[in-house]
């Protein structure tokens, strides 16, 4: 190891005295893809984020500053030792200099501490945890696409809004289930709504058939389904088996995906409300870019998708503007440019690291609506970006100067 | 060094009439430290010591299950159980990390103590269903409480300084550390099979009606096991924490204990050396294929269904048949 310090030390130097030309350590610039491959967020992010992240790189017909892009990607089968291991060896032996994607919280933490230790950009998309923007937020991390926060707020605000004013929440019962309730709980109160009750379910069950017969009989107008992934999916697709939505009472999942609702099917997933950062069928933009996506994965992007493209195509925006691949200046380069690209127009990164854009309030389509696969969200309302953040006021994280 | 010619030394460690050390062993014993020298040099050192950490691991069942016969399917209940203590003793009491590996696997010892005592009255299926319960609850508990932070897991643990000295921030410097205490874990098995404990461990794996007859506290010997076993898995499991930093779901969910299962098996059970070769080929398949995605799984499936069929006495148990020597 020493033998290599000193070789890069040298190299350091040896750079620092050619100025004149662009900057970029190793002569290529590479990007890791650290994804689920074939795990439960193998859909909404794995392959597709990749190929996501190759088409931003596209975008910039490969080079940056005169030197080559290379995507390379992991699967880190949700493990957050594998994930660390394999994002440790990317940044020092392999001279990586952003990670992008990285659903599963567990491993995005990892990943934001070892980025910070080490000097290099994170991108998150994949993952939902604030904490990645709170007491964990780094200066060269970089919280994409969505998080808990958003998606409860803009859900929860946007259906009361919308004459959802009595909720019940159905809830998983753990850290992360609690906190989402209780996240669209506050918002549900603060717009003038009521929360009529709560029923927590184990993490894993198979069965919700007590705790929505629980919710139906509560007389609630919105059932909130404060969980993830397939503990989701399950439990839409029994409260279609239970009719409760024909009832009249909605759905509002919490965080939900356009993949979660392509395996669910419209008939059953119709009605339910959900928060969105993007969506294919937006403008003739956004319907380009996706069009091309499915032609090479044969799926539309979820959101994480359209992430993960945003942020790798802005992280070369700003290599190229900083003109060297430091990670300190590329920081910089990243929280000063707008964010544009098919599916985001003039975001910007707040000082926390979280992406300030605004999303979207969908309904999943009846069936008879859909004009054919993949036309599955109606846009009721845009969400403006100032209600999807964790507001500064309250943050814990070091960088924001109060 | 010093610690292995002690144990060559050891007039205990009699498996043979002649009462040292066998030559096959004491050769492997030269080439695993030798290469464990020379390897952080070729190989990426975080690598290694993931190795190291998984083959300790591996070893620690192995005791239980290769030697003494009991199916263990809950062992990640201990390394994770372990991995979350010396999280938090290290992150928030801020010890050294020597101090926070030692809390961590003094932990796993009393939880091995209160689970073993309540397994080991059942056999066969029975014992691993009893096992893999109680390690489920432990799941439960890492999920629930509140200082092992969820989902996120505890994030951030500082490597610190050994014994208040050594800085552990340099990979290189932490890699001896994480040799010593797996190889001196390693040793400590070693011991542990060629004593007269370990011959009685093996009287009652073949036969344990007979080791009743002949007047062994049966039951008593199995707890000893057990817990050894579960204290040398959180040390495992205190150890890696320390190397990535994080101790997280992953390390307390089922599919953990058969990992260590399936690494035991690959590697040979009941071989002295297998389970390190299990767990550095498992280990290896995970990180170095990380990048073929879904594959990872399937091509371990392959292996694993291949070995079934092939060679069941596993790699070691297999070159082991060859040489026609015990390894």
């Amino acid at each position: 190891m020493c033998y290599k310090t000193i070789i890069a030390g040298a190299l350091a130097a040896a750079a620092y005295t050619l100025p004149a030309h662009a900057q970029v350590s190793d002569d290529v610039l590479k990007i890791g893809v650290l994804t689920d491959m074939a795990g439960v967020a193998a859909d909404i992010t794995g392959k597709g984020s990749v190929v996501a992240a190759e088409m931003a790189v596209e975008e910039f017909s490969s080079t940056v500053l005169g030197k080559p892009i290379q995507i390379i990607s992991a699967d880190h089968q949700h493990k957050a030792d594998i994930g660390a291991s394999i994002a440790r060896k990317w940044l020092d032996v392999e001279n990586v200099d952003a990670i992008a994607d990285i659903p599963n919280s567990a491993v995005a933490l990892a990943i934001q501490n070892l980025a910070r230790e080490k000097k290099r950009i994170a991108l998150f998309s994949g993952a939902g945890s604030t904490a990645l923007t709170n007491d964990q937020c780094s200066p060269y991390g970089f919280h994409w696409t969505y998080d808990t926060y958003s998606v409860s707020h803009g859900t929860a605000s946007a259906v009361v809004k919308a004459g959802g004013a009595s909720w019940f929440m159905l809830a998983s019962d753990y850290a992360f289930g609690h906190q989402l309730a209780k996240d669209a709980g506050d918002v549900v109160k603060a717009s003038g709504g009521d929360v009529l009750g709560e029923v927590l379910h184990p993490l894993g069950t198979a069965d919700f058939s007590s705790f929505l017969l629980q919710a139906q009989s509560s007389g609630a107008k919105v059932i909130g389904i404060a969980n993830a992934g397939a503990d989701t999916v399950n439990a839409i697709k029994q409260a279609g088996e239970f009719g409760i939505v024909e009832q009249g009472q909605s759905l509002a999942a919490l965080i939900l995906f356009l993949q979660d609702v392509h395996s669910l099917g419209l008939a059953v997933a119709k009605g339910t409300y959900l928060t969105t950062a993007s969506y294919w069928d937006i403008d003739d933009q956004s319907r380009v870019w996706s069009e091309k996506f499915k032609s090479r994965t044969g799926m539309m992007p979820s959101m994480v998708h359209a992430g993960v493209y945003g942020s790798v195509l802005h992280y070369l925006k700003a290599v190229e503007k900083a003109g060297t691949d430091d990670a300190g200046k590329v920081a910089a380069a990243i929280r000063e440019l707008p964010i544009n690209d098919a599916f985001t127009h003039d975001a910007h990164v707040r000082e926390d690291g979280r992406v300030l854009r605004d999303m979207y309030l969908a309904r999943v389509k009846e069936p008879s609506a859909s004009k054919g696969e993949w036309d599955y969200f109606e846009i009721v309302s845009k969400i403006p970006a100032a209600d999807t953040v964790w507001p500064l006021d309250k943050s814990t994280c070091p960088l924001v100067k109060k | 060094m010093t610690i292995a010619v002690e144990a060559t030394n050891d007039p205990l460690s009699v498996n043979h009439a002649s009462g040292t050390m066998p030559v096959t062993h004491r050769v492997v014993f030269l080439l695993l430290i030798l290469l464990s020298l020379i390897a952080p040099f070729f190989v990426y050192p975080v690598f290694l010591m993931k190795v190291m950490c998984f083959a300790l691991f591996a070893c620690s069942l192995n005791l239980l299950l290769g030697f003494g016969g009991l199916m263990s399917f809950g062992h990640a209940a201990y390394f994770g159980g372990a991995a979350y203590v010396a999280a938090h003793v290290a992150k928030v009491w801020e010890t050294t990390p020597e101090v926070a590996i030692l809390l961590g696997t003094l932990s796993s010892t009393v939880l091995g103590l209160a689970i073993g005592s309540l397994a080991i009255r059942r056999q066969g299926i029975y014992f691993a269903m009893v096992t893999l319960a109680f390690a489920q609850m432990v799941f439960f508990g890492a999920l629930q409480f509140p200082f092992t932070g969820g989902e996120d897991g505890i994030q951030n643990v500082p490597r610190g300084d050994l014994f208040g000295l050594f800085s552990l921030r340099s990979d290189f410097s932490l890699y001896f550390v994480v040799l010593v205490i797996s190889f001196g874990g390693f040793l400590a098995i070693y011991r542990i099979i060629h004593s007269p404990f370990g011959l009685v461990l093996k009287a009652i794996r073949e036969n344990e009606v007979r080791a009743v007859s002949l007047g062994y506290q049966v039951n008593h010997y199995k707890l000893i096991v057990f817990v050894l076993s579960a204290t040398l898995a959180g040390l495992a499991g205190a150890t890696k924490t320390i190397v990535f930093q994080l101790a997280s779901l992953t390390d307390v969910h089922w599919s953990m204990s058969g990992e260590a299962v399936l690494m035991t098996l690959i590697g040979g059970m009941g071989t002295v050396f297998g389970p390190v070769v299990g767990a550095a080929v498992i280990v290896t398949m995970q990180d170095y294929l990380a990048s073929l995605g879904a594959w990872v799984t399937v091509i371990q499936g392959c292996i694993f269904v291949i070995s079934v069929l092939l060679f069941r006495e596993g790699i070691v148990g297999l070159i082991a048949k060859v040489l026609r020597r015990p390894l």
